[in-house]
């Protein structure tokens, strides 16, 4: 009972991680329904400008506040000048400029800083919290900012007109044209929202993977997994997802005999996908209805 | 991510170039392709027919693809796992039973059409980005299976297996590497003219309609589940025969070969060749053997930059892959000389 318990308290903790990408997934996906798999690497690279502030010098929260803001803007600038000129090319083509920029960013991050892994410093401190360094205060600290940055998001989308007006590009841009609103520009600033949140997170969790440019990779996996599994059209749903994706694969490794350490993505997307089957919109993803 | 290309069928025999119809051109490009390529292995060096093989192969595993995402809909990033049955299959066999290397390629094949068949199943649930999530978890397992302690005496573990490659049969004055190019066109002729014929026939019509519209379809009376599933069987077939002919020609099989990356590689072959063409899989063997090389030349420390920038540039200058490119710059010479 112990172990289970132990086993999922650091599954909370590497999950934090997973939910931080998941959040931006989801963020992304809200404004331009597809699965960004340059996410990561967006998040990546912002977590180098930030690593690279405080080496000359910057203190950290005024790195951490610029990072954001160039994230932002970094991102919006990405959809006007990548996205925007192939607005009506076929959805797959947009995949493989994802792909692409998966591509880019990666090679760029390593040829400026070198793939030598970095040590990345947390405002939280790395105590241990619970006796057995299952989870540090750097997790508790990160899964709060986390939260924190959820609430925002909650209260942007709920109770701002931009924050309405994104919700309306998405959903029906036609319509949403003609209500008056500037749709590229709602997708413009969806990118720049992922871009940010992407750069918190990986601020976040650049101190318990280390900095180094394929940092993002594993975790992109699991972040996609639990914003799948919570449901793309829900924020907090993608946050739990990326909880539930930690804890289970957490306890796959420590309790399946065998093939448990070596499967235990596998068996956690396995799970994943009987959930999914059951559930087709994700836990708490609304499933949309289309006239046919 | 759903993706609805014209269908193509039909559309061409009205345009006319200088008076010939467009099929007609599009044979003679295809003979004359063909001419070429039987004629290439006598004019240029071995390793480069060796490149030729394994983008053949690839056009093929491409090919598996496409008749899964361009003609039916559905989404994979699991295809690695059917290349990599295939190719393990053809291994083993050669590894442990002596089999004929011919032998293996219909045994990969079946043995990735009995995969794909029962993956395809419980899939047909699932759609777009779900059912991408659930062949994202084939293709992430299946590195770490063929790694397996328990199956080591047949996969070799992480060392893969190393096979011996055939020689020219019947006494022809071909070496090792122009008799397996010959083979490999061949094969591919032969898949290539099956995929064809099923897109043309009636059950690629019930194939192409569950794309269109899955209500509709299934209002018409196919049974919209039995299909996609044998869909799914078919194109792990096709992309099992090329594994298998990928095995023969490398020599070599290893976990590690086939991973996720190569189903990346796979999809990104996919779109740039053309979504819902055929004769684009061809272009998209070679795209991606042949540009991530151009891109190491370019340069070595940014190669991978170098590649995103071409695929950028491809898809800005062709949004629907070479083949769309194609139907447009033949619709505008039709419509320059008539």
């Amino acid at each position: 009972m112990e172990l289970l318990a132990h086993q999922v308290l650091a599954g909370l903790a590497t999950g934090g991680i997973y939910a931080c990408l998941a959040l931006a997934i989801v963020m992304i996906y809200q404004a331009i329904h597809h699965l960004n798999f340059a996410q990561g690497e967006m998040a990546m690279f912002s977590t180098f400008i930030a690593w690279q502030l405080m080496q000359w010098g910057v203190p950290y929260w005024v790195a951490f506040s610029a990072t954001i803001a160039l994230s932002f803007v970094a991102g919006v600038a990405i959809e006007r000048l990548l996205f925007r000129p192939i607005h009506d090319a076929p959805a797959l083509s947009h995949i493989v400029v994802f792909i692409a920029l998966f591509a880019i960013l990666n090679s760029l991050a390593g040829s400026i800083w070198d793939y030598n892994v970095k040590s990345f410093p947390s405002p939280f401190g790395s105590r241990s919290l619970f006796g057995d360094g299952l989870m540090s205060s750097h997790d508790a600290g990160m899964i709060g900012v986390m939260l924190f940055m959820l609430i925002l998001i909650y209260l942007f989308f709920r109770h701002t007109r931009i924050g309405l007006a994104m919700r309306a590009a998405a959903a029906n841009p036609g319509s949403a044209r003609l209500a008056g609103i500037r749709v590229g520009w709602m997708n413009a600033l969806g990118w720049g929202m992922a871009a940010a949140i992407g750069a918190v997170a990986g601020i976040m969790i650049a101190p318990a993977v280390f900095l180094d440019p394929n940092m993002m990779i594993g975790i992109l996996l699991y972040g996609f997994a639990g914003a799948v599994l919570g449901g793309l059209t829900s924020p907090g749903g993608a946050v739990l997802g990326g909880f539930a994706v930690g804890v289970i694969e957490n306890l796959v490794g420590t309790f399946v005999p065998y093939v448990g350490k070596e499967l235990k993505l596998t068996i956690a997307l396995i799970v994943i996908v009987a959930v999914l089957t059951v559930k087709p919109s994700g836990l708490f993803g609304r499933s949309i209805v289309t006239r046919v | 991510m759903k993706q609805r290309p014209k269908s193509n069928l039909g559309q061409a025999q009205a345009e006319t170039i200088a008076g010939i119809p467009v099929r007609m051109w599009g044979r003679a490009v295809m003979t004359a392709g063909l001419l070429v390529a039987l004629l290439l292995p006598f004019a240029i060096k071995s390793f480069v027919i060796f490149q030729l093989t394994l983008a053949v192969t690839y056009a093929i595993a491409i090919l598996g693809l496409n008749l899964l995402t361009g003609f039916n809909g559905q989404f994979s990033l699991g295809h690695s796992a059917f290349y990599g049955i295939g190719a393990y299959t053809a291994a083993i066999l050669m590894d442990q039973a002596d089999v004929a290397y011919y032998w293996t390629l219909p045994a990969g094949g079946a043995a990735c059409f009995i995969v794909g068949f029962l993956f395809g199943l419980p899939a047909s649930r699932l759609e777009g980005l779900y059912l991408a999530l659930a062949t994202f978890a084939l293709g992430i397992a299946m590195p770490q299976l063929l790694k397996l302690m328990p199956l080591e005496p047949w996969t070799g573990g992480v060392q893969g297996i190393v096979i011996m490659k055939p020689e020219a049969p019947f006494g022809l004055p071909l070496n090792a590497d122009q008799w397996l190019y010959y083979f490999t066109i061949l094969i591919a002729a032969a898949m290539y003219a099956c995929a064809v014929n099923l897109i043309k026939s009636r059950t690629g019509r019930a194939i192409i309609a569950i794309r269109d519209n899955p209500i509709a379809a299934s209002a018409m009376g196919i049974d919209v589940a039995l299909y996609k599933s044998l869909t799914f069987g078919v194109s792990a077939l096709y992309t099992g025969v090329a594994g298998a002919l990928g095995a023969i020609a490398v020599q070599f099989v290893a976990p590690d070969s086939f991973t996720f990356n190569l189903a990346i590689a796979m999809f990104v072959g996919l779109v740039i060749g053309g979504v819902g063409s055929i004769p684009g899989t061809l272009f998209a063997g070679l795209f991606i053997l042949f540009v991530p090389n151009v891109a190491e030349e370019v340069s070595k420390g940014l190669a991978q930059a170098v590649y995103g920038v071409i695929l950028i540039a491809m898809i800005y200058v062709m949004p629907s892959g070479a083949a769309g490119f194609v139907r447009v710059i033949v619709g505008r010479i039709a419509r320059m000389w008539p």
